[in-house]
């Protein structure tokens, strides 16, 4: 074990904004079904990304990356040619004109007894200049998220911007707010520029 | 909410307005800096000349967190999810695009100076007429049959990329009056962990429109723009074909505790 894996020696190249037009670069068929839509025990997330006005962001891009119903980390290859049955727990959408995304997956287990289980989240958009990371995390194992070391040290009103609304489907509801009072909280790791 | 936030599409401002607000941020980080405070090697998220932030960046603090399980951990990509040829964004249709062919090489290397072997690498530009594939972009340039300007490749075992494509030319784009973006290629990039991703994009030495440029001067510290800039580099002109430039790429360092196996490029890049 190293000692020294925190240690940076380079500075990391600056990011710029994904601005409008990465519409033929990124997007890519199925890229939001990490499952087929209608398979067994899939899950939609859906939800709006909205700026400090309230408004709808048209030209947002969500990427999501998950552990899978047992809550083991996949690596395996295939998200952007999709074979229709291999999970690989990543997905990637445009949100349409109205600002809305869906992705369809399955509720992540807990990657270890007693955790949280929570989707990490990359948001990117034209007029952001940098890319942000969040996690939404499933409303319904209330005693990990009480525990949760994200959540739990948060006040609850922004607390409550990283958990999913469940609804009556068995979707999961989502919205970003990249400003504003009920802003999501977004994250940075420790050591990032 | 006070004053109406100007739309980035409004052109509401002129140059003149613009550019003194890049300055007065700039002369105000200098003052910062020569008074001890620390070098901003990102972009700033809040940035007001460059209008669409406005609405766009969060206001609170981001909330510091040790990343954990999946963040530390990377989607996998190989060569089921890119084709070898589509690193050449010049063959992608029935004849060669127009403009100046370029051979574009470097290197992704996390923090630590170790190459970032195995991962996916996309790149999206405008044509030599700086005009999108895209239906959003109406500024009236040619459309080159030939070239949609999208181009992937999976890095190899050193972290180097490499494409072929033809040099973007500048466009207008509504900040403000008379605004024009240097040319530029977008690169969206993925490291071992979550939480290296990055989205940026490459400019060409010399521009002059890079003082005017509120995307470019968001990074408001002269040597973090510089590392923006790819190098030309005659070695990798190709003769009677191609002008050849470098640029590589660092992202942030790893979270993970690495093991034996993972410590090959331990040396770093020695160009930095």
């Amino acid at each position: 074990m190293s000692t020294e894996t925190t240690k940076t020696s380079l500075t990391a190249t600056p990011a710029q904004t994904i601005g409008p037009f990465y519409g033929f670069a990124l997007p890519f068929e199925k890229g939001g079904e990490l499952v087929p839509p209608g398979s067994p025990d899939s899950v939609a997330l859906h939800g709006t990304v909205l700026d400090g006005h309230g408004d709808p962001i048209p030209d947002a891009l969500l990427e999501i990356w998950q552990a899978d119903a047992k809550g083991n980390v996949v690596a395996e290859t295939g998200s952007l040619v999709r074979d229709g049955r291999t999970f690989t727990g990543w997905g990637r959408v445009a949100v349409g004109n109205t600002g809305k995304y869906v992705f369809t997956t399955v509720n992540p287990g807990p990657t270890e007894p007693g955790k949280a289980p929570f989707i990490a989240v990359t948001v990117l958009a034209r007029g952001l200049l940098n890319r942000l990371f969040t996690r939404v995390y499933l409303p319904e194992d209330t005693e990990a998220l009480a525990n949760d070391p994200v959540l739990s040290v948060l006040e609850p009103d922004r607390r409550k911007t990283l958990i999913a609304e469940r609804l009556a489907d068995g979707s999961l509801h989502w919205d970003i707010r990249l400003q504003g009072e009920d802003e999501t909280v977004f994250l940075d790791f420790h050591g990032q520029p | 909410m006070g004053e109406p936030v100007k739309s980035s599409d409004a052109a509401a401002d002129n140059q003149a307005i613009v550019s003194q607000e890049i300055r007065d941020i700039e002369e105000s980080y200098k003052a910062g800096r020569a008074a001890g405070a620390p070098a901003e090697t990102q972009p700033r998220v809040d940035y007001a000349p460059y209008r669409s932030s406005i609405l766009r960046h969060p206001t609170k603090s981001l909330h510091h967190a040790d990343p954990e399980t999946i963040e530390l951990y990377s989607p996998a990509f190989g060569h089921q999810d890119v084709h070898a040829l589509e690193s050449n964004l010049t063959i992608q249709h029935n004849g060669e695009p127009l403009g100046e062919r370029m051979v574009l090489r470097g290197k992704v290397l996390d923090g630590d100076g170790r190459p970032v072997a195995g991962q996916l690498v996309e790149i999206w530009q405008a044509n030599s007429a700086g005009r999108y594939i895209h239906k959003r972009d109406q500024h009236p340039a040619p459309i080159d049959p030939n070239f949609t300007g999208v181009g992937r490749c999976i890095t190899g075992p050193d972290g180097s990329y490499e494409f072929l494509t033809i040099k973007p030319g500048p466009y207008p784009w509504k900040n403000h009056l008379n605004a024009w973006r240097p040319a530029h290629i977008h690169f969206s990039l993925f490291g071992t962990e979550f939480t290296q991703r990055m989205v940026t994009q490459m400019y060409f030495p010399g521009d002059q429109l890079f003082p005017l440029d509120p995307i470019y001067q968001s990074i408001v510290d002269q040597d973090a723009r510089d590392r923006l800039i790819a190098k030309y580099n005659h070695d990798l002109t190709s003769p009677e074909w191609a002008l050849g430039y470098e640029w590589d790429i660092i992202l942030t360092g790893q979270k993970r505790t690495w093991t034996e196996n993972e410590a090959y490029g331990e040396q770093g890049d020695d160009e930095h």
